[in-house]
């Protein structure tokens, strides 16, 4: 092996030139080739937190008791896009392939919140927001499961809150996406945590959004309580962050009037 | 020359590429708060570095000095991607949690390390076993160290409860320290030192001697 002729100029392109071209295939193979897998594992992992979140399916399980797998589960659900501004459902936006976060991103299909309106710190309000919706027999409303995101402590919180018929009692939450601090925030995923959330009542007297993250509920049987869950200890923050965006999702801005709506028998 | 046996075991306890080369410390700092994670990371740098170390040392004649750091960057960052890309595909939910991690191989020094040191010198049947023993051998000191932060930081191994935790109606208080980055080099740092107190060999000479206060002014 003549040392010149490996380290001449000549080499020197033709190694590089061909390194890259086939790792630029096996790369760009690879992505190509296994794509059709990963959006259906996005696709289902989306699926899988909506029913985690109503509570049909539990955490890290594929199956639930009866052994219906996500799909199965899932096809009781009927997604519908609301838009956020009226209150009312978007007929002409398809709400299959709709991408909620993308469409907050979206300058003509989205507003920017000004500080003092955007309690959950989520910069930027879509128009359009998806709803999970379950019928019973008869057709009414069995449960509603709507995306929530907001600020925490270290960054957005991303989950599900699904409401109980009546549109204004909580069913269950849960949080897919987050960075709180394990142990501390982080207990935001604890089940024993997410159980008390079953049966608040999310409006006050006044119509508006009431959850109330607090220490030290108030005695039992007062109306103050029907709105209150545990703070999570060590995680003032988060707790802060939490109760913002339940309250900031189910008011006004949010989904508030499309529940209205809904409760109006007006949709 | 080293027999493959020699290659493939060395790097578990006479050679291991975090205890004694100190390479890849920072990925085990991220990833050893679950043994889940650690087991997948571990598996993903024990393949990018077999791989690596063998398609550099098949290139290793044809490969110009003066490029050859670019071109070994360039293999490891591509297995590094189809890694990333099967993880995606067949273990999405650990990809979420650990896709920056493994972008982060890519610049894992133990897998640079081995193609530099070992690859380059030797023939490929050779560097596939020295990536995979030095990858055993990353393994091996992960997952000791999750074996202690798991348990310890939130009661659970592999995801079933040990410990029960205050919080799920159990007695044990977990540390929070754990669960950090810090406690991963605290242990690191005491396993290294029970390793070199076994096997003296590995203390490394000093570089220089403390001088004595010959003049006792200058304690003052």
């Amino acid at each position: 092996m003549s040392q010149p002729k490996r380290d001449g100029i000549g080499n020197i392109l033709l190694v590089a030139v061909s390194v890259c071209l086939v790792c630029s295939i096996l790369v760009s193979g690879a992505a190509v080739a296994l794509k059709p897998v990963q959006k259906a594992n996005q696709v289902l992992d989306q699926k899988k937190n909506v029913l985690i979140a109503a509570g049909l399916l539990a955490e890290g399980a594929t199956v639930d008791a009866a052994g219906r797998g996500v799909e199965a589960l899932f096809a009781n659900f009927e997604t519908r896009v609301v838009d956020l501004r009226t209150g009312r459902y978007a007929e002409d936006v398809d709400a299959q392939g709709f991408d909620q976060l993308r469409t907050a991103a979206d300058p003509s299909r989205s507003t920017a919140l000004a500080t003092g309106e955007d309690p959950a710190t989520i910069k930027r309000l879509e128009h359009y927001g998806l709803v999970y919706l379950k019928r019973d027999a008869s057709g009414a409303i069995e449960t509603a499961v709507l995306p929530i995101r907001g600020y925490g402590l270290w960054g957005t919180l991303y989950g599900y809150l699904a409401l109980d018929s009546d549109l204004e009692t909580v069913a269950g939450i849960g949080f897919y996406q987050h960075k709180e601090t394990p142990g501390l925030g982080g207990e935001v995923e604890n089940p024993r945590w997410k159980a008390q959330w079953a049966g608040v009542s999310l409006f006050g007297d006044d119509g508006a959004p009431a959850v109330a993250l607090v220490k030290g509920k108030a005695p039992e049987g007062s109306d103050a309580r029907s709105h209150q869950v545990d703070a999570l200890s060590g995680a003032t923050m988060t707790s802060r962050g939490v109760q913002n965006l339940v309250n900031f999702w189910v008011g006004e801005r949010g989904y508030g009037s499309w529940l209205e709506n809904m409760r109006g028998g007006r949709v | 020359m080293a027999s493959s046996k020699e290659v493939l075991f060395n790097p578990i306890l006479d050679n291991n590429p975090i205890a004694l080369q100190v390479l890849g410390i920072c990925s085990a700092l991220a990833v050893t708060v679950s043994m889940a994670n650690t087991l997948v990371m571990c598996a993903a740098v024990t393949a990018v570095t077999a791989f690596s170390s063998l398609f550099i040392s098949m290139l290793r004649n044809h490969m110009p000095s003066s490029i050859r750091i670019i071109v070994q960057m360039t293999i490891i960052a591509s297995l590094v991607i189809v890694v990333d890309q099967l993880l995606q595909a067949y273990a999405f939910a650990i990809s979420k949690t650990l896709s920056v991690f493994v972008g982060l191989i890519i610049t894992n020094c133990i897998v640079l390390g081995r193609a530099e040191g070992f690859a380059m010198q030797n023939p490929p049947g050779l560097s596939f076993l020295d990536g995979i023993g030095n990858g055993l051998g990353y393994s091996a000191l992960l997952v000791t160290v999750a074996l202690i932060r798991e348990p310890l930081g939130a009661g659970t191994l592999m995801g079933y409860e040990i410990l029960p935790t205050v919080n799920n109606g159990g007695w044990y208080v977990p540390n929070g320290l754990m669960l950090l980055a810090p406690s991963a080099f605290f242990i690191i740092g005491l396993l290294i030192w029970a390793l070199r107190s076994w096997k003296r060999e590995q203390v490394e000479s000093a570089d220089f001697e403390i001088a004595d206060n010959i003049q006792y002014r200058e304690a003052l």
